[in-house]
């Protein structure tokens, strides 16, 4: 269920404006990587470039290679809608579908992949919120607006969405940054359960979030404003937050900058 | 997608002017700083020193709200207004009539004694409306959704902005153009149909010319701008956020505008419609022009003939009496009616989906 993910010399552009250059990087399969770095640093835009959203921009592309499982995910011939049901993605901002009840917007990904029967349907939207830790608390309202829950419960709900169509690895780009502390710790404790089953990729500006979840850790930087950023230092966690190699990190992560 | 900063350039020009309004803060803040003798830095706020300063008796706030009101109730006495117009000058010549108002096919108000029949006026409006939406609706959609999710944003504007141009064309160019040049392919068309699918009863034998089939066509040329350019309105205004979500579910382009586009615009695509076919039941001259002013209940749509409620007010008008006229206002109030129907359902339909419309942030 869970892939290696590696990038190699991957530079990524908004049109004429280089936002990362030649980062490289591995993921090992089933373990939590965090992405930490001042804003602006690119690390949303690498993690857009895992799954190809980051092309969806106008004007946006991305060169080197990624690949996952030794598979280029930026080959011609791979279908764009393949990578991204085997790479899913939690946004940072919860986005269910507001026209969906709580039960379509977790089924929809299993929808558009042409699953039509019922029981099958029920029976996957119970083991997503279930994985999501939502289950309990919407079980007896599945058929209500998934955009009245609380903004906890949203973002909940679109990670069960997401899992529902059982990807193999889970992005996630700032997934607790609109949410107070309680709803962040469910998601944390989540992210501990879903690792058995996934690779995931956290994209945090909280450090002590990536300290918490996170087995491996990327620092990413900039120069200075418009100058691309890089991938500074890539370890386990444990030693990027007590002996960085490099100064910048320790800089950062003691707040001495960004 | 990636238009964001278009988008919220909008959403910013609603909140500006009444922010302004409000002049008192800043006044009493700059008096407060003034004293402290700290230039722009109040040493005690808004509050301090003086106490609360009285709410203001008559301010831009209560002007406002008056001037929301008096609008708001504009419209409702100009609707009372009309429906009381309508109806004082209707009855006298229902009274008069001699013939059933509702199932008598033919209009001879000026006779004596009078004789006409709303049923074939009302049937040629509301199926030239209906027929003209069934045409306009998917093309206008899918125009809508070109120009808002695949056309280059530049070819996507400057086409936009030409079908825009289309709804100012007056009705009487399109009725014109319509009976002159367009009268005489679709008669072509009509032989066509009947000549393959004459096994459908709406396309029966001809003569073919002026008929429900012409009218229908012209009008749905003219409503397409209105349901398109709203439509793709309300398209764009689709959360990126939603649109990615989809994106990132696996979806294709036309996966996710059934996800996340089509669901999301509903309320305002059927708004468009309904905007869409009032102009249809209302639209007079275009149809005068080109339905054959009968008097008739039929269905078949090829053959010459057929009529409408605000067409025949303008073909009969010139030549009415007093029971003529009588009798042309009486079949408006019976139009005035049907549109009070439709938007009341469009309405209805809108309500019933309201839990999920309204939570949509």
């Amino acid at each position: 269920m869970a892939k290696r993910i590696e990038a190699t010399d991957v530079t990524a552009y908004y049109g004429g404006f280089k936002a990362i250059e030649n980062i490289n990087l591995t993921v090992e399969p089933k373990t939590v990587t965090a992405l930490i770095g001042p804003s602006g640093c690119g690390k949303s835009t690498f993690l857009r470039s895992v799954n190809r959203m980051h092309e969806v921009l106008p004007g946006a592309r991305v060169e080197g290679s990624l690949t996952i499982d030794n598979q280029d995910i930026y080959d011609r011939d791979v279908d764009v809608t393949a990578v991204r049901r085997m790479i899913g993605m939690v946004f940072q901002r919860p986005n269910p579908f507001p026209t969906m009840s709580i039960f379509e917007n977790v089924v929809a990904g299993l929808r558009l992949n042409g699953v039509r029967r019922k029981s099958i349907l029920e029976e996957a939207a119970e083991k997503a919120l279930r994985s999501a830790n939502l289950w309990d608390e919407v079980k007896d309202r599945l058929g209500k607006p998934g955009a009245g829950l609380s903004g906890g419960q949203q973002q909940r709900l679109c990670i069960a969405r997401t899992i529902a169509v059982e990807p193999q690895v889970v992005l996630m780009d700032e997934p607790c940054s609109a949410l107070d502390p309680i709803s962040t710790l469910a998601i944390e404790d989540l992210m501990f359960q879903l690792k058995d089953k996934f690779t995931i990729i956290i994209v945090t500006h909280n450090m002590q979030q990536a300290a918490r979840v996170s087995d491996r850790t990327a620092f990413f930087s900039i120069e200075k404003t418009g100058d691309p950023g890089r991938l500074i230092e890539y370890d386990n966690t444990q030693k990027i937050f007590s002996n960085p190699s490099q100064k910048k990190t320790e800089d950062y992560i003691t707040g001495r900058f960004g | 997608m990636g238009e964001s900063p278009h988008r919220s350039a909008h959403a910013g020009t609603g909140g500006t002017r009444v922010a302004t309004s409000h002049e008192w803060p800043a006044g009493a803040s700059a008096r407060v700083a003034e004293r402290s003798g700290i230039p722009g830095i109040p040493d005690n706020g808004l509050g301090g020193g003086g106490g609360l300063p009285r709410a203001r008796a008559f301010g831009a706030e209560r002007a406002f709200r008056g001037l929301t009101l008096a609008a708001g109730t504009t419209v409702l006495v100009v609707i009372a207004a009309i429906a009381i117009f309508l109806i004082a000058k209707a009855v006298p010549a229902l009274r008069d009539n001699t013939e059933s108002f509702w199932t008598f096919e033919g209009w001879f108000p000026n006779d004596d004694p009078p004789k006409f029949g709303i049923g074939a006026l009302a049937f040629g409006t509301v199926l030239t409306a209906l027929l003209a939406l069934l045409m306009a609706v998917p093309v206008a959609l899918g125009i809508a959704l070109y120009l808002s999710h695949y056309a280059p944003r530049r070819l996507g504007n400057a086409l936009g902005f030409l079908i825009d141009l289309l709804a100012a064309v007056p009705s009487v160019v399109f009725g014109l153009w319509g009976r002159d040049y367009f009268a005489q392919p679709v008669a072509d068309l009509s032989a066509w149909l009947h000549r393959y699918f004459g096994w459908i009863p709406i396309f029966g034998d001809g003569p073919y010319g002026n008929s429900i089939l012409l009218g229908s066509v012209v009008l749905a040329i003219m409503v397409l701008p209105i349901v398109t350019s709203l439509s793709r309105e309300v398209f764009r205004q689709t959360p990126t956020a939603n649109e990615e979500a989809a994106l990132a579910l696996g979806a294709t382009r036309w996966e996710m505008v059934r996800t996340a586009v089509l669901p999301y615009g509903r309320p305002g695509v059927i708004a468009a419609v309904m905007l869409g076919l009032g102009r249809a039941l209302g639209e007079t001259i275009a149809l005068a022009l080109t339905l054959g002013s009968t008097y008739a209940i039929s269905f078949n749509v090829l053959q010459s003939g057929g009529n409408s409620i605000a067409a025949n007010i303008a073909n009969r008008f010139a030549e009415a009496n007093d029971t003529g006229r009588g009798a042309l206002i009486a079949s408006g109030l019976v139009l005035f009616a049907i549109t009070l129907i439709v938007n009341i359902t469009a309405r209805a339909i809108i309500y019933r989906r309201r839990e999920f419309t309204e939570s949509a942030a």
